[in-house]
């Protein structure tokens, strides 16, 4: 019972650490938060040990069982991402602590309680009503949380809070066509009673456009780039590591206990590989030609969620449809780490040099060491190249295409990593002394230590994790996907 | 290797890699001018790795092999083995990365950025002697990536337009032909399992490519391409010559210490520990690298002859050059898999001679032609002297160390029954002649045409007091890599001599 009770915690501290943030002086609302984001990962930890020990951890809320009651179960998914939305609003507000500009404003605070909350009920989820009312909440905090950006931002989140609340409406349709087939909203129950493949095909059909909405995948990626870079910076990274990652856990989840039931899930995946090759392909050449930080950033982003719907088609094709899970779910872990530290450490640039432009950025190399190697770690770790986690997540991809004989998705991963390198590559050679003055040119403000040290630390993480990620891989196939839960 | 070779797990890899990735972290962490602490911890690791690697010599020619393994994700491991061919090229560029600390703390004396310069410069070691001590192809490719990753900051390290330049093509090349490796690694880990290193070959890719030949030639050649780049094969030697831009010290590690001689170790290790050679010749692959490596000979070295630029002409000196290694390994005949061994470390002594010399005539006297260096001989007659040594050596000159490779590689294209080999060396080396003669030529005579009066020619007097034409921090590594340049050919009997060496790691590919 204790351990099931802990699946509780990442949904109930963090919200109602948001409502008191509201109330409490800024000081306080951000020690509040950043104590439960670290008891957060505390729990996380533990919930993954009980994984490994006995599999899924499961709660029916106040004792009833489904269909009466709510099931929430923690598997190897759901608690690996319940550590990266951990480590990320850790690092998000340890920075906005520090320095208020990171932020936008007091009410900074009650919506990350209020989004923490939210994307990590999304992960313990398991039945799909459940999860579309917590995915609403996330939306209206996420739009909030861009208006943080200012005046300037209104336009960028009120063209996110269209984008989102369409996706929404696909995703409710969704709902009501599974309770209305199967009659529960329970996942589980409802793949076993379900028995038209035409109306689950449509399920995961309304499931993808209403996700892929929300996610930013191509073809519906184009608020993202504008709502993204609009926010402050400990904004942006949240959205950009953890927002997006809700809508791609249910897309998984829907794929997961819904792919097996029906013949037309196999085209759909495809569609949705395709979009996320075009993703992958778009959102780098648009990243290569950008010349702000944040919006090279936002396209990486863009870029990135290519890679993490890839696996859907993937566990389809491959004999071992758990290495293209475990592949995907490590991209997509690797690029929340990446991401935060990246936007955090694009965010400290341009406070310093007083512009995101990158030609405004020539000598922050010499100035600010650790933070140009955040953005360019952070960058490794993008592109999947050791000895980073990304490296990991795309050597699983790698090995379940070439498994599948999938030689298409096998060369959109070898290539992307180039592409997102280049552009990496592009914000490095911009820190670099301009010619004939080796001291920096001007004089930069500097911002804060935790500033430069919080960017740094999650890109180390990065190379941790891709030079010991068995405990991860550990985790996730002490509960196999597909396996139930 | 040898039926008595003894594994024993042992957690010396692991230092050998932690004596210069420590002082690589601690250096970033230093502020800019704790100039003393800094080379203190370089020196310090880079004394430390060569102690490291005298000690296991003996230990490992005996025929101990020691071992250290990590899980990296569920069967499949990162794993460091001692061979001896590890060994060989850890002691190589630990002795080598010695010389060019010592050379580089004085070249980049004053200089800012120098914390990051010295924290790359050891990662990059850190990360070749991690390439050299894997032991299995995974390993392999984790650091054959991260040197490309550290190199990058080191080619841009000046900052200017040209250096990012330069950067931003050897980026290109080297990340391109690390999505080929990629590619061969994880393909042939797909279909045989995690890919150790075996002298003689993996019995086990043996029985895949008998399975399937088609599949096991694409991925050796996949496999090639991956790590040719780095090597230089023409046509993937693009970078080389435009990476010249870099530093000095940049240079010798790109050209001596790490990266193509990464790739040259490369190309061995799958010709020989993962295929096998008699396997590869099998699937026709053996001679199609022999002919990639002789165009890449003959082409580097036409190329060479056409530049004033005298790191350029270096530069394109060592496209042909390194190929020699790819050459020896292309060839079904222990002597020449020795040759090929044997000249990965001449090559980089008398390649790294050149380069400290080149980059002690820019850095004296703001020489960087070729046609420039008319009369240096008598300005800097030390330098011109290890440089002309070095020269000689690339030339194949007895006594030198060149000599040794071009005989061993000779004798084995005449053992492998292939003796156009003889020609491609030849052609080789009267090219070699051709291009480096002159510069010697040069060197030596008096620059007398435009400066009759005046003994000293043009050239600006020593600025300090010692009397010494150079700071001896860039004079003294020069001088003693040129001294084992000659060492190597005089003494290539001798006990733990490279050549003897080179044996004994060849004799492993040949049960």
């Amino acid at each position: 019972m204790s351990a099931a009770a802990l699946v509780l915690v990442p949904v109930f501290l963090p919200l109602a650490v948001g409502a008191l943030s509201a109330v409490l002086p800024r000081r306080a609302a951000a020690t509040l938060t950043v104590i439960a984001a670290v008891a957060t990962l505390m729990v996380a930890v533990l919930l993954g040990i009980a994984v490994l020990d006995a599999g899924p951890v499961r709660l029916e809320v106040a004792g009833w069982a489904p269909p009466v009651g709510i099931l929430l179960a923690a598997d190897g998914l759901s608690v690996v991402m319940i550590g990266l939305s951990a480590i990320a609003v850790l690092a998000a507000t340890l920075v906005a602590a520090a320095d208020d500009h990171f932020a936008g404003g007091h009410a900074f605070w009650p919506l990350v309680g209020a989004a923490a909350a939210a994307v990590n009920g999304v992960f313990v989820a398991r039945d799909v009503f459940t999860a579309f009312v917590l995915l609403e909440l996330l939306t209206i905090a996420s739009v909030a949380l861009v208006a943080l950006g200012g005046t300037r931002s209104a336009a960028a989140a009120l063209r996110y809070l269209f984008v989102a609340v369409t996706g929404s409406l696909f995703f409710l349709l969704a709902v009501a066509l599974t309770y209305g087939h199967t009659g529960t909203v329970d996942l589980a129950r409802a793949a076993e009673r379900a028995d038209d493949t035409v109306i689950v095909g449509a399920i995961i059909a309304l499931t993808v456009v209403g996700m892929a909405a929300k996610t930013a995948l191509f073809p519906l990626h184009s608020w993202l780039p504008v709502a993204h870079p609009a926010a402050p910076a400990a904004v942006s990274a949240l959205l950009s590591a953890l927002v997006i990652k809700a809508s791609i856990v249910i897309l998984w989840r829907i794929v997961e206990y819904f792919g097996p039931l029906t013949d037309l899930a196999a085209p759909l995946a495809t569609a949705v590989g395709v979009a996320g090759a075009a993703a992958v392909l778009w959102g780098g050449v648009l990243a290569l030609r950008r010349d702000r930080l944040k919006s090279i950033i936002a396209y990486s982003t863009v870029a990135q969620v290519g890679y993490m719907v890839l696996l859907v088609p993937l566990v389809f094709t491959a004999s071992d449809p758990q290495v293209a899970w475990i592949g995907g779910i490590l991209i997509t872990l690797a690029h929340g780490v990446a991401k935060v530290a990246m936007f955090l450490a694009a965010g400290a640039l341009a406070t310093a040099a007083g512009t995101s432009r990158l030609d405004g950025l020539e000598g922050t190399i010499s100035r600010m060491p650790w933070t140009v190697a955040a953005i360019g770690l952070a960058g490794v770790s993008l592109a999947g190249l050791p000895p980073t986690l990304g490296f990991v997540g795309k050597w699983m991809l790698v090995q379940a295409s070439l498994d599948a004989g999938a030689w298409w998705w096998l060369a959109l991963l070898l290539g992307g990593g180039l592409l997102t390198f280049a552009y990496t590559a592009r914000m490095l050679r911009a820190t670099f002394n301009p010619p004939g003055d080796f001291s920096g040119a001007r004089e930069l403000t500097r911002p804060a230590r935790t500033v430069a040290i919080v960017p740094l630390a999650l890109a180390a993480l990065s190379v941790v994790l891709g030079l010991i990620p068995w405990l991860l891989i550990e985790v996730l196939s002490a509960a196999p996907m597909g396996g139930g839960a | 290797m040898n039926d008595d070779t003894v594994t024993v797990m042992s957690a010396l890899p692991v230092v050998l890699l932690l004596t210069s990735l420590v002082p690589a972290l601690l250096i970033f962490a230093l502020r800019e001018k704790q100039t003393v602490l800094r080379t203190t911890l370089n020196l310090a690791g880079a004394i430390a790795k060569v102690v490291l690697v005298i000690v296991l010599i003996p230990r490992v020619v005996a025929g101990e092999e020691l071992r250290a393994e990590f899980t990296w994700i569920p069967g499949l491991d990162i794993v460091f083995v001692t061979d001896t061919f590890s060994l060989f090229f850890v002691a190589l560029s630990a002795g080598l990365w010695l010389a060019t600390t010592i050379y580089a703390v004085g070249y980049l004396e004053g200089s800012p950025n120098r914390s990051r310069f010295f924290g790359f410069f050891s990662l990059c070691v850190t990360a070749t002697v991690g390439i050299a001590l894997a032991g299995n192809l995974l390993t392999f490719l984790i650091f054959f990536e991260l040197l490309t990753l550290v190199t990058y900051p080191l080619v841009a390290h000046r900052g200017t337009r040209a250096a990012l330049r330069g950067a931003r093509i050897y980026l290109a090349y080297t990340l391109g032909g690390g999505v080929a490796l990629l590619l061969g690694v994880a393909w042939l880990t797909l279909e045989v399992g995690p890919v150790e290193f075996r002298a003689g070959g993996i019995p086990e890719v043996a029985e895949f490519a008998a399975r399937d030949p088609l599949t096991a030639t694409v991925i050796g050649a996949v496999l090639l391409l991956g790590v040719g780049v780095k090597a230089a094969l023409f046509p993937l030697h693009g970078w080389l010559p435009i990476a010249m831009v870099a530093p000095a010290p940049v240079s010798a590690l790109l050209h001596a210490v790490a990266v193509v001689k990464a790739g040259a170790f490369g190309i061995i290790r799958i010709v020989e520990d993962v295929f096998g050679l008699a396997l590869f010749a099998e699937l026709g692959m053996l001679q199609a690298l022999a002919v990639v490596a002789s165009v890449t000979i003959v082409y580097g070295s036409v190329r060479a002859l056409a530049q004033d630029d005298l790191k350029k002409r270096l530069a394109y000196s060592t496209v042909s050059q390194v190929s020699y290694i790819a050459l020896g390994a292309a060839l079904l005949s222990p002597i020449a898999t020795a040759g090929a061994i044997v000249h990965m470390v001449n090559q980089g002594f008398m390649k790294i001679t050149l380069f400290f010399c080149a980059g002690l005539f820019a850095e004296e006297l703001k020489l960087s032609k070729v046609s420039q260096l008319a009369g240096v001989g008598r300005r800097m007659p030390v330098t011109s002297a290890a440089f002309t040594i070095a020269a000689l050596g690339m030339i194949g000159l007895p006594p030198f160390a060149g000599f040794i490779s071009k005989w061993a590689l000779g004798l084995g294209g005449l053992d492998a029954g292939q003796p156009w080999v003889i020609a491609v060396l030849l052609t080789s080396t009267v090219l070699n002649a051709a291009y480096f003669l002159p510069i010697i030529a040069t060197i030596w005579t008096s620059p007398r045409s435009e400066s009759e009066g005046s003994d000293e020619g043009t050239f600006p007097a020593p600025a300090r007091r010692s009397g010494w034409e150079a700071p001896a921090s860039l004079l003294l590594p020069a001088v003693a890599t040129a001294l084992f340049v000659i060492l190597f050919g005089v003494a290539a009997g001798w006990d733990y001599s490279p050549w003897v060496l080179a044996q004994i790691v060849g004799e492993g590919a040949w049960p």
